[in-house]
């Protein structure tokens, strides 16, 4: 399994030719208590770049990317039902969806989990 | 994640086109030039993430806007709003001069009791609302943030030569608010307790001379309290040294008074919205509707006669999803009745609520309505405020 970050704090995890994709530790600290989420329906199909869910928290209403292409196979009605999972496990319980990847390619252009780290720093 | 849109307190900037700076997207535009307030380092060694507002990086929130709100409504919170102008107004004739340009009584104003009152302009609209308490022959003022300096400029403009504005730049305003308030205060500032809702008196800290007020913009029993700024961290530690106090945000500040149905300026309140469109003819005082004579007199005594065009009203939001500051209000047929002027989720009430102007015949508590948010409909029903019920400290109320 391999964990990749968009600069638009996406994270993304890779099993096989699935993705999971979740907000980092960082975003959520950032938009504080999260209040409202909604996740894309299983088949709906996304193209890179385009918004896929909604997070809202006290203070901000956030749209999340899809970052990579493909088909959605799950939306997490766990986040939906409770928001502030999204606080409490960003990176963990509080995934947004899971997608079918099209194409594995689109994962080049991502930073891995160091990379990213690094470049919060820099922010 | 991208996209941002914001509210909330911070967008009395946003009403400016100052960009809020605690997204991770970050802000754009130049970095404004921004003053410091007299406890910034207290703010940051609590944890404070700052913001600029009103020309200020002020605290938005420590451990959490839900956290923090539901801690003032339980306990007792402590805000510093030492953005707000604090001014003394005096000079010969005073009193009759400020009734040029606002509507309340203030020739007639009692000794060391705040009035809410508004600063008028010919047109009727409203410069900004502020809190005026006479302070023997002088008036002390308590004006917005963002919109002091044009404050200050317009009353320069239009009070007569022998009457003066002191900007007391030296003074820190902290507000202490919640049901707890009193019994921390009255530790500190021995008397505290003695003072009803809207009723205000001097005091001596430490050799410093205090200024303190029973209000607040929260809907909870609380204080406001001007302190010089050289003894601000003082005071603001022996508050806060009470178990039952912690620091609040402006984050929270927000989602409060958005809860006790209380108008932000520059954003449910501006200069095209008239005190009685607002819901604020409370403030119109009576001899003042019979004899006129305050700025804007003419359309503002029309429209408490016949009514005015559109109202503020308070709407329960269907659902989870937050509806925010510019989200249009329709009416059954879909067409455009009306504005959302202040919007989120409520804290105490676990759900989204929102003011916002429609048209007067659409104002009455239990209309259905709809609203508009990047292209999704949301169910609205007009509602009574304030959304959550006030707990002020009235005199012959039991505590």
């Amino acid at each position: 399994m391999s964990l990749y970050f968009t600069k638009e704090h996406e994270w993304i995890r890779i099993d096989g030719d699935t993705a999971t994709i979740g907000i980092s530790d960082h975003a959520q600290e950032q938009l504080g208590d999260i209040v409202f989420a909604e996740v894309p329906e299983p088949g709906k199909r996304l193209s890179k770049g385009q918004e896929a869910a909604v997070v809202e928290s006290v203070k901000a209403a956030s749209d999340v990317y899809a970052p990579v292409s493909g088909e959605v196979v799950e939306g997490n009605s766990k986040v939906t039902g409770d928001p502030s999972l999204v606080n409490s496990d960003p990176e963990g319980e509080g995934w947004f969806f899971k997608l079918k990847l099209d194409n594995p390619g689109e994962l080049d252009g991502l930073m891995e989990e160091a990379a990213y780290r690094e470049w919060l720093g820099s922010l | 994640m991208s996209r941002e849109v914001h509210n909330g307190p911070t967008d009395e900037t946003h009403a400016r086109g100052t960009p809020y700076s605690g997204d991770p997207a970050g802000g754009t535009g130049a970095p404004p030039s921004l003053d410091k307030l007299p406890l910034d380092s207290w703010h940051r060694d609590r944890g404070a993430r700052m913001v600029p507002f009103a020309g200020y990086e002020m605290p938005v929130q420590y451990e959490g806007i839900i956290a923090e709100h539901l801690w003032t409504r339980e306990n007792a919170g402590l805000f510093d709003v030492s953005h707000m102008g604090q001014l003394l107004v005096h000079g010969r004739g005073v009193d009759s001069a400020l009734e040029k340009l606002m509507p309340g009584d203030f020739q007639a104003a009692l000794d060391m009791k705040p009035k809410y009152s508004l600063l008028l302009g010919e047109d009727g609209g409203i410069v900004d609302d502020l809190m005026v308490t006479r302070r023997g022959e002088d008036f002390y003022i308590v004006v917005n943030g963002a919109t002091k300096q044009g404050d200050i400029a317009y009353m320069e403009r239009r009070l007569p030569g022998e009457v003066f504005i002191d900007y007391m730049k030296e003074q820190a305003l902290l507000a202490l608010q919640g049901p707890r308030a009193a019994d921390v205060l009255e530790t500190i500032l021995p008397g505290a307790n003695e003072l009803g809702f809207m009723q205000g008196r001097p005091f001596n800290w430490r050799g410093h001379n205090l200024w303190a007020s029973r209000s607040g913009y929260t809907g909870e029993d609380g204080f406001e309290i001007s302190v010089p700024a050289v003894a601000a961290a003082d005071l603001a530690n022996a508050i806060t040294a009470s178990a039952l106090v912690k620091p609040i945000g402006l984050g929270a500040r927000d989602s409060l008074r958005l809860e006790a149905g209380l108008p932000l300026y520059g954003h449910d309140l501006d200069d095209k919205t008239t005190p009685v469109m607002a819901g604020l003819t409370f403030a119109i005082n009576k001899r003042r509707r019979i004899d006129g004579g305050f700025a804007g007199a003419l359309r503002i005594l029309a429209e408490i006669e016949k009514g005015p065009i559109e109202r503020r009203v308070g709407l329960e939001v269907e659902g989870r999803q937050p509806v925010r500051e510019g989200a249009l209000v329709l009416d059954g047929e879909g067409n455009e009745v009306g504005r959302i002027t202040s919007g989120g989720f409520s804290p105490s009430l676990q759900r989204p609520i929102a003011m916002g102007y429609v048209a007067a015949s659409l104002a009455e508590n239990g209309t259905a309505l709809k609203l508009e948010q990047r292209g999704k409909l949301f169910d609205a029903r007009v509602t009574p405020m304030p959304f959550v019920p006030h707990r002020y400290h009235r005199k012959g109320a039991s505590a």
